[in-house]
């Protein structure tokens, strides 16, 4: 492979290079310019991950796309790069949102816009980086190198109550990932003094430290989820969030805790993993159940999104931990459709925001009178939410569910009350925006959806129904890798 | 005596030479040609650079003494001595515009700094217990003269007063503890301290109070908790250009004695000097921390992050013995060495800012002035975030590598607890270096007057910056460098 091209290279200094190349062309005089090369830059980034996906050897579980070059000698850190059944996806996910992303920025963002553009392309490379990095240091820095951008578009233009939401995401990831420091440097010496996560997944650890580890990758991880209780910055973030910001947060930088959980916790610490099951599935159950019932009193919409994706979330934390193929698979999938439908439903309230400047459910009312294509979409998205069959947010509950049936009957139905919840927040939120009469004369005078917001959300509707019918491209892609994650789970490594 | 033996001492002579001769030539100079006396200090640097070259090119790698024993030239003497020309160079060229708008531009400036520079030489190089000190006393005398410079200048008059006081106080608990140390093992050398303390020689009691007090005079000049009441006060009320310069250059020096006194010296009784640091460093993150927090003041506010700094520096420094084994030394001095440089880099670089902002009756040093820095500046606003996350430790800054390779050293050493807090207070730190972006980001500008426009100001900071970037995406180079410079006093 090593003369081969280097497509992970290319996915995450394709959007990096792109990204100074618009930071670069300077004030918001040159902003059509800025635009341009970023929808570019977007572009490009999309389809050199391709090639991910089409020259991918679905039979292996094996690490592929490798690419390996000492970075810093003197610490033992590697350039290591490479991809399996589970990663590839969450690039090419990422890649095609931020596009999305740029998209939907066009028009709506008018100050500083290069900077805009050039942060959502700075933070596309560094979440491609974080999940193809084999190397942990190289997957630490663009991790907490993520923050930066994510920090200064929540800050810079966001809402009214910007700084404390942007302040507060910071210090909030940064306390989970500063342990998480520690627990890579202690496993550097537990490994004998390698760097490499595979290294690493073979490493025999005592019960304690495995516990240990556990407790250090959960705290960075649980944070990043988010999963409850430590998901409280979340809503904050979303709602003073620009659009573009709440959907990559909800669609990319969430799935970033999960991976953590399936790339560290559960390979590196399988003892303690199985041992504190337990607690992460009451967890997620709570998440699942409790913040279901919080997302149905929200009065914003953007807040209402926010929790549902925090019970989403607590579906995907309960598959991986329920051990088996269904509850892992489908919180896969899950993560992928949550990936197109939260962000959908994020520029949807966006597409509203953009036109009434407000973003309470209260505002609205009777929308489908004069937008009516824009409902159309707007219910499909929200039908997916609520994961009705025949979108992709029915398969990852479904799989999801049947597994933790096969688990416990009563986890099982515990979670499946979130086809109850999901279905009653999100369409009664629906209900009360879109359908009934016209609620006010801003509603009155609204505009339907031009071709630019058209073309988005048309993407966004066609993955949603394509994965939603058919999700075997996605299951066929993950399939050896979770078989072969679960079999390296079941062996103790005390 | 031939010239041979004075090969260590190369660069030394040169800026001894080069400062007396500016001294002479500026008293001729018209106040119109001060640039002269600027280019002649410049070219006095360059030329010692050129000389530490030669030095590094005559020794290689081994130790070389001079002076009967009293001086070495060693990699990391060579070493450190090139960081601080560098330091000392960029200090100059960052000051210029600064000084010249408050009539500071001034012969004495140069000198003092000079001798100062020198003062640093020597304490990097001291074999011996007594060189160190006259070293030490160099440096510091040029620095509280500098201080005061500016004599029109109330706060700085009595900032100059604070830092004469307690310097003068901690040089005295430093020479007490040199003379407990000699008393201990009848030797002023520091190759024979060790020499002495390894064979037995040494009368323990004595040899356990001297190593109080000689740590007691360290954590002064690094201003570490709780000897460390003298940098906010002193980095506020100097002027901008000799904050810069007493936060930058005088790190390196600080860490090279803290080096030659208890690697060199006092390594046999790690355990003792071990203890200290580490109460040392615990509560100089705390305490520089948490106290950052409440600051107004962007100069004062780098203080107390400057405390935390060194605190973090002594974490590498306390964890290179463990139970009596040497096995991890050489990673923990070379990450505490590597945190030295890389923060002088970073405060370079962030006290360079205010001088950015200030003009003439105007000093650009508090947090408010920072304002809305990305509307009136894009670039230059970038640049201090990356000082800030630099300062704060998040990747793909330089400061990132500096934290990791100390905690690397911490929990090596089996100290996970202390890196575990170490992580701790540095998420307190973010706190406020994300406020100095919140502000620079999120604001809107009060202050819309345009930046200083020297161009040399300019060029160096934006260089500063990305070296902080490179350096973070490649750091191995510069690790290597201090791997190797610790790799050779460790044997």
């Amino acid at each position: 492979m090593s003369n081969a091209t280097p497509w992970l290279s290319l996915a995450i200094w394709t959007p990096i290079v792109a990204g100074l190349v618009v930071m670069a062309t300077g004030d918001d005089r040159n902003a059509g310019k800025a635009r341009v090369l970023a929808l570019i830059g977007a572009v490009a980034g999309f389809l050199v991950t391709l090639p991910l996906y089409t020259g991918f050897d679905r039979s292996s579980a094996a690490m592929q796309f490798v690419e390996l070059t000492p970075w810093i000698r003197t610490f033992g850190i590697n350039y290591h790069l490479g991809v399996d059944g589970i990663s590839v996806l969450f690039v090419l996910l990422n890649s095609f949102i931020t596009a999305i992303v740029v998209i939907a920025g066009w028009d709506v963002i008018r100050s500083r816009v290069s900077q805009y553009m050039a942060a959502f392309l700075l933070m596309s490379g560094l979440l491609n980086g974080v999940f193809s990095a084999l190397d942990a240091v190289l997957f630490y820095v663009f991790f907490e190198g993520s923050l930066i951008p994510m920090y200064l578009i929540i800050g810079v233009w966001g809402g009214p109550n910007r700084v404390y939401a942007a302040i507060k995401f910071f210090l909030y990831t940064l306390l989970g990932s500063l342990l998480m420091l520690v627990a890579l440097v202690f496993l550097y010496y537990a490994s004998g003094g390698s760097f490499s996560i595979l290294d690493w997944h073979q490493v025999r650890l005592p019960m304690l430290a495995q516990v240990l580890l556990f407790v250090a990758f959960f705290a960075a991880f649980s944070v990043k989820v988010p999963m409850w209780p430590v998901h409280t910055w979340l809503p904050d973030a979303h709602v003073e969030a620009p659009t573009g910001g709440s959907a990559v947060l909800a669609a990319i930088m969430l799935k970033l805790g999960a991976y953590g959980f399936i790339r560290f916790s559960m390979p590196i610490a399988p003892d303690a993993s199985l041992y504190l099951a337990p607690f992460m599935i009451a967890l997620s159950l709570v998440a699942v159940i409790y913040v279901g019932l919080v997302a149905l009193v929200q009065a914003d919409m953007k807040k209402l999104i926010a929790y549902s994706s925090i019970s989403h979330m607590g579906f995907v934390t309960l598959g991986f931990f329920i051990f088996n193929a269904y509850g892992v698979e489908g919180a896969l999938v899950q993560m992928i459709s949550h990936g197109f439908v939260s962000a959908a439903m994020f520029l949807c309230v966006g597409v509203m925001y953009d036109r009434m400047h407000s973003r309470l459910i209260a505002d609205y009312g009777g929308v489908v009178n004069t937008m009516p294509k824009f409902a159309a979409f707007m219910m499909l998205f929200a039908m997916a939410n609520a994961g009705l069959p025949g979108t992709s947010g029915f398969v990852g509950e479904f799989l999801v569910i049947l597994g933790a049936v096969k688990h416990s009957f009563w986890i099982g139905a515990a979670a499946a009350t979130t086809l109850i919840f999901g279905a009653a927040y999100t369409l009664w939120m629906y209900k009360r925006v879109i359908f009934g009469a016209v609620a006010n004369d801003h509603v009155a005078e609204l505009k339907d959806i031009g071709a630019r917001e058209f073309a988005f959300l048309a993407l966004l509707a066609l993955a949603v129904l394509a994965l939603g019918v058919y999700p075997a491209p996605l299951t066929e892609v993950m399939h050896v890798s979770v078989e072969n994650l679960l079999r390296h789970v079941a062996v103790s490594k005390l | 005596m031939n010239l041979g033996s004075l090969v260590p001492a190369y660069a030394e002579i040169a800026i001894l030479v080069a400062a007396s001769l500016i001294l002479l030539v500026d008293v001729f100079l018209p106040n119109r040609l001060r640039g002269v006396t600027y280019a002649l200090t410049q070219l006095a640097i360059l030329v010692a650079a050129l000389a530490s070259l030669v030095v590094v090119q005559l020794t290689g790698t081994r130790p070389e003494f001079a002076f009967g024993d009293m001086f070495v030239s060693d990699p990391m003497a060579n070493a450190l001595k090139l960081f601080a020309y560098i330091a000392v160079s960029a200090t100059l060229v960052y000051s210029r515009g600064y000084l010249a708008e408050r009539g500071l531009f001034k012969g004495e400036f140069f000198v003092l700094v000079l001798f100062a520079l020198l003062g640093m030489m020597v304490m990097i190089s001291a074999n011996s217990l007594l060189v160190l000190y006259l070293g030490l006393e160099l440096l510091s005398l040029c620095l509280y003269a500098l201080v005061a410079l500016d004599r029109d200048s109330k706060v700085a008059t009595e900032a100059a007063m604070k830092y004469f006081i307690l310097g003068a106080l901690a040089s005295g608990l430093m020479l007490y503890g040199m003379s407990m140390l000699y008393g201990a093992t009848g030797s002023l050398e520091i190759t024979d301290i060790a020499q002495a303390i390894a064979g037995g020689n040494a009368n323990r009691v004595l040899l356990g109070f001297g190593v109080v007090f000689v740590v007691a005079g360290l954590a002064f000049k690094l201003g570490a908790v709780p000897f460390h009441m003298w940098i906010p006060d002193v980095y506020q009320g100097a002027p901008n250009a000799m904050t810069l310069f007493i936060a930058s250059a005088p790190k390196l020096a600080a860490f090279a004695i803290a080096i030659r006194l208890l690697v060199n010296g006092l390594l046999h009784i790690a355990v003792e000097w071990q203890q200290m640091l580490v109460i040392l460093s615990v509560l100089s993150m705390a305490v520089g921390n948490l106290a950052a927090i409440a600051q107004t003041n962007y100069k004062r506010m780098l203080a107390y992050s400057a405390i935390a700094n060194m605190g973090f520096m002594l974490l590498g420094l306390a964890t290179g013995v463990v139970n009596g084994n040497l096995y991890s030394a050489v990673d923990a001095y070379s990450a505490a060495m590597f945190y030295a440089v890389t923060y002088v880099l970073m405060s370079l670089g962030a006290f360079a800012l205010p001088m950015l902002l200030s003009r003439a009756g105007f000093e650009g040093e508090t947090l408010d002035d920072l304002r809305g820095l990305n509307r009136r500046s894009p670039w230059y606003a970038f640049l201090t975030l990356l000082f800030m996350f630099s300062l704060a430790g998040v990747p793909p800054t330089v400061g990132f590598y500096a934290k990791f390779a100390v905690l690397r050293a911490a929990v090596a050493a089996d100290m996970i607890w202390l890196a575990v807090f170490a992580v701790a207070m540095s998420l307190v730190g973010a706190f406020y270096y994300l406020r100095v972006v919140k502000l620079m980001y999120f604001d809107e500008p009060t202050d819309t007057a345009p930046l200083r426009g020297d161009l040399d100001l300019r060029l160096l900071l934006s260089v500063n910056g990305l070296a902080v970037l490179v350096l973070g995406l490649l750091p191995d180079g510069l690790m290597a460098v201090c791997l190797a410079s610790i790799r050779s006093l460790v044997v």
